[in-house]
């Protein structure tokens, strides 16, 4: 008797230790993400919406006398539609962005599709070429570009030199030198993607394609790209989120001209330390790029079923 | 009639409706395949058979031009076609693993190849339509081919090869991917489609009784070159060499000598015995030559026979199997080879041999091949 019930509360003690197990694993995420994301978040929202005398915030519910008070302050919200300030700089972030993902895509797609194809001994070498720039500080990297860019940069003198020009180009401080920084340093989040799905692809598609009649470019656009559609779409996520609220290069390579949410954000947190405004950007920013996307994905998953490939 | 000598040789070479002429494929100065020469007529449904790596595929994908030929060339209707871009053949081919378009329902993967053709949008409706009856298909065309079974994917590869009405069709493993029982129906499914449509066709296995069903030739290969050529039964059962009799079916095969050769008969001295032969070979004397006998033309009986000179081994029955249609033997003989026997019961009450028995095994002279190499 006492030996069956010990071996059944093993194996009951083995049960619960095989579900801890699972739980863990599922809930390491999980636990990430509210800690990590959804609290942050939350403290934001909810500085967005409360009183405040500038320097403490009050609660936003209030109990007193059987009577729960709850206070939502939208005004910070209200200024933020009426002013054009805000939302010519959240249509000039959108649009930064949207430019740097789509000339990410239109450089490294080709350059992806190159390493895909390439002999599979060169591909790790190929790899760590792409991943090498992330050996050294992002912002070092984006501050050289100052040094190349610059009215007595590397380049401009260069020309100079040359004769190419008589007097330096003004790039820096531009739309221009903003979108080479982005670029730059964006580049490397769609590449992986990107190469990731098209060293998967069947090449014997490619080959069935032109049995069947498709020259290599129309078997190009007809197979290759739409099977990659997948990496397309995780790497413009991954440059396009991002970009839009990036403060360092708009910081470093912008000006006057590139107006950047992430630098108005800044602004409002630690110059006018308004931290209510501040909070209230910072929410808008995130539901205007999150939901979109969020029914995007929504849209690709339920069109999309299970893939071949 | 009265054809000069020059247009009667382009006809005869335009009666050769695929000609491929001394191809070989190195890779790595390995050859894939060696110096093989073919013709093909219209309409047949030619196989090429082999064990792994003998070079099916590369023949098969020089034809479709996905490999160039480090030597000969490819001529179909007369042309020349070896240095001719995939795209631009008239023929198409069917995968091994299918090759379906993942992100294409099972109507645009037909009509894929259509389409390149610029044909007008009703009459690529119209094709799509045709080959979806032909592969009955219809109701799935709306599908994505990983919503379709393994049988129907491979009909919707088939349709989508036949869809161009190409002039040659290839196919590399057509049944392959399927499992045994549905091979066997789809084999006959497969071939009556080709016959119907009408398309003259290379076809890839390394399954012999694919070859022998659905081909009116088979070519045998080994390390890249062609062994014999010929319609199934000369293939079975006048094998050239040995390689081709012991790679067709099972055969039991005896290393001997030559001992006597006249155009009308031979024999062969062998350590099992001596074999007597309806035909004669162009050979020496005692120069080494095989006996080879098919397991269901030899005879068992109990009782020695006449004439046990020739064409007769003594053996004990090693053991057995009963099959219904037919019984499997195998026998050991005082050479210490075994020999396998197939009796078919003709009779419902025929008589079976037990284990142990002592037999003699007799076979007819015409049922024996003599192989030199
Ligand atoms: N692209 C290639 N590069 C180098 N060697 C190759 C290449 N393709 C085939 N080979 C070699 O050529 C030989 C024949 O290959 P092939 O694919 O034609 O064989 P197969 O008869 O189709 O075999 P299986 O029945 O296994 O498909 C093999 O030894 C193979 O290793
Ligand atoms: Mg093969």
């Amino acid at each position: 008797m006492d030996l069956a019930k010990s071996l059944a509360k093993n194996r009951f003690a083995r049960l619960l230790l095989k579900d801890w197990g699972k739980l863990t694993v599922i809930g390491i995420p999980y636990v990430f993400l509210i800690l990590l994301f959804t609290v942050p978040f939350l403290v934001v929202l909810k500085l967005s919406v409360s009183e405040t005398d500038g320097i403490h915030f009050q609660d936003l519910s209030t109990y007193a006398d059987g009577v729960v008070d709850i206070k939502i302050k939208l005004s910070n919200y209200i200024f933020l539609t009426t002013d054009p300030l805000y939302i010519e700089t959240y249509w000039s972030s959108i649009k930064f962005a949207a430019l740097n993902t789509f000339i990410c895509i239109f450089i490294g797609y080709p350059f992806a599709y190159f390493m895909a194809r390439s002999p599979a001994s060169m591909r790790p070498a190929l790899l760590m070429l792409v991943s090498l720039p992330f050996w050294t500080s992002y912002l070092l990297r984006v501050y050289a570009w100052k040094g190349l860019l610059d009215d007595h940069g590397v380049f401009n003198n260069l020309w100079m030199w040359m004769g190419l020009i008589d007097e330096p180009i003004k790039m820096m401080h531009t739309g221009f030198s903003m979108t080479v920084g982005m670029v730059y340093t964006y580049l490397p989040f769609m590449i992986l993607p990107l190469y990731a799905n098209l060293v998967k692809m069947d090449l014997r598609l490619l080959e069935a394609a032109k049995d069947l009649g498709a020259t290599p470019w129309k078997a190009f656009w007809l197979i290759t790209v739409p099977l990659s559609k997948n990496g397309i779409v995780a790497g413009s996520m991954l440059v396009f989120i991002p970009s839009v609220g990036e403060y360092v290069i708009p910081e470093l390579l912008g000006g006057p001209s590139t107006l950047m949410i992430g630098r108005v954000l800044w602004d409002e947190f630690f110059s006018n330390n308004d931290w209510a405004m501040a909070s209230a950007v910072a929410v808008t920013m995130v539901v205007l790029i999150l939901v979109p996307l969020a029914i995007f994905n929504k849209y690709q998953a339920d069109s999309g079923g299970v893939r071949g490939v | 009639m009265a054809n000069s000598p020059a247009s009667a040789a382009a006809k005869v070479d335009d009666s050769r409706f695929v000609r491929i002429d001394r191809l070989t494929k190195r890779f790595d100065e390995v050859a894939a395949v060696d110096d093989v020469s073919l013709d093909i007529e219209k309409g047949e449904i030619f196989a090429l058979l082999g064990s792994s790596g003998c070079g099916k595929s590369t023949l098969l994908r020089m034809l479709a031009g996905f490999e160039t030929p480090s030597v000969g060339s490819i001529y179909l209707e007369g042309n020349d076609i070896a240095k001719m871009p995939p795209y631009e053949r008239p023929i198409n081919m069917m995968f091994q693993s299918y090759a379906l378009f993942p992100h294409l329902t099972v109507w645009e993967n037909i009509a894929f190849g259509l389409k390149r053709d610029n044909m007008p949008t009703d009459q690529i409706a119209e094709r799509v339509e045709t080959m979806l009856n032909i592969v009955k298909l219809k109701p799935y065309a709306k599908r994505k081919p990983h919503q379709l079974s393994g049988g129907q994917q491979q009909r919707v590869a088939l349709a989508r090869c036949l869809a161009k009405s190409p002039k040659l069709l290839l196919l590399d493993e057509p049944l392959g991917a399927l499992d045994r029982k549905l091979r066997e129906q789809t084999q006959f499914e497969l071939h009556n489609i080709i016959k119907k449509v009408g398309v003259t066709c290379v076809l890839v296995t390394h399954d012999q009784e694919e070859a022998m069903t659905m081909a009116d030739r088979i070519a045998v290969m080994s390390e890249g070159r062609f062994k014999q050529v010929g319609k199934p039964n000369e293939i079975y059962e006048t094998p050239s060499c040995r390689f081709v009799a012991d790679f067709i079916g099972n055969v039991n095969m005896f290393g001997g000598t030559l001992e006597v050769d006249q155009p009308d008969h031979c024999v062969i001295d062998t350590m099992h015995g001596k074999f007597y032969l309806d035909h004669g070979i162009t050979g020496t004397q005692d120069m080494p030559v095989s006996v080879a006998v098919r397991p269901e033309k030899i005879n068992l009986q109990r009782d020695p026979p006449a004439d046990p000179q020739y064409n007769c081994l003594r053996g004990e029955i090693a053991d057995s199997g009963y099959f219904g249609s037919f019984s499997l033997y195998r026998m050991n003989l005082a050479s210490g080879m075994k020999l396998q026997i197939q009796i078919t019961h003709t009779e419902r009450h025929g008589e079976l041999f037990q284990r142990g028995e002592t037999v003699f095994a007799t076979c007819a002279p015409d049922s024996l091949v003599a192989l030199t190499t």
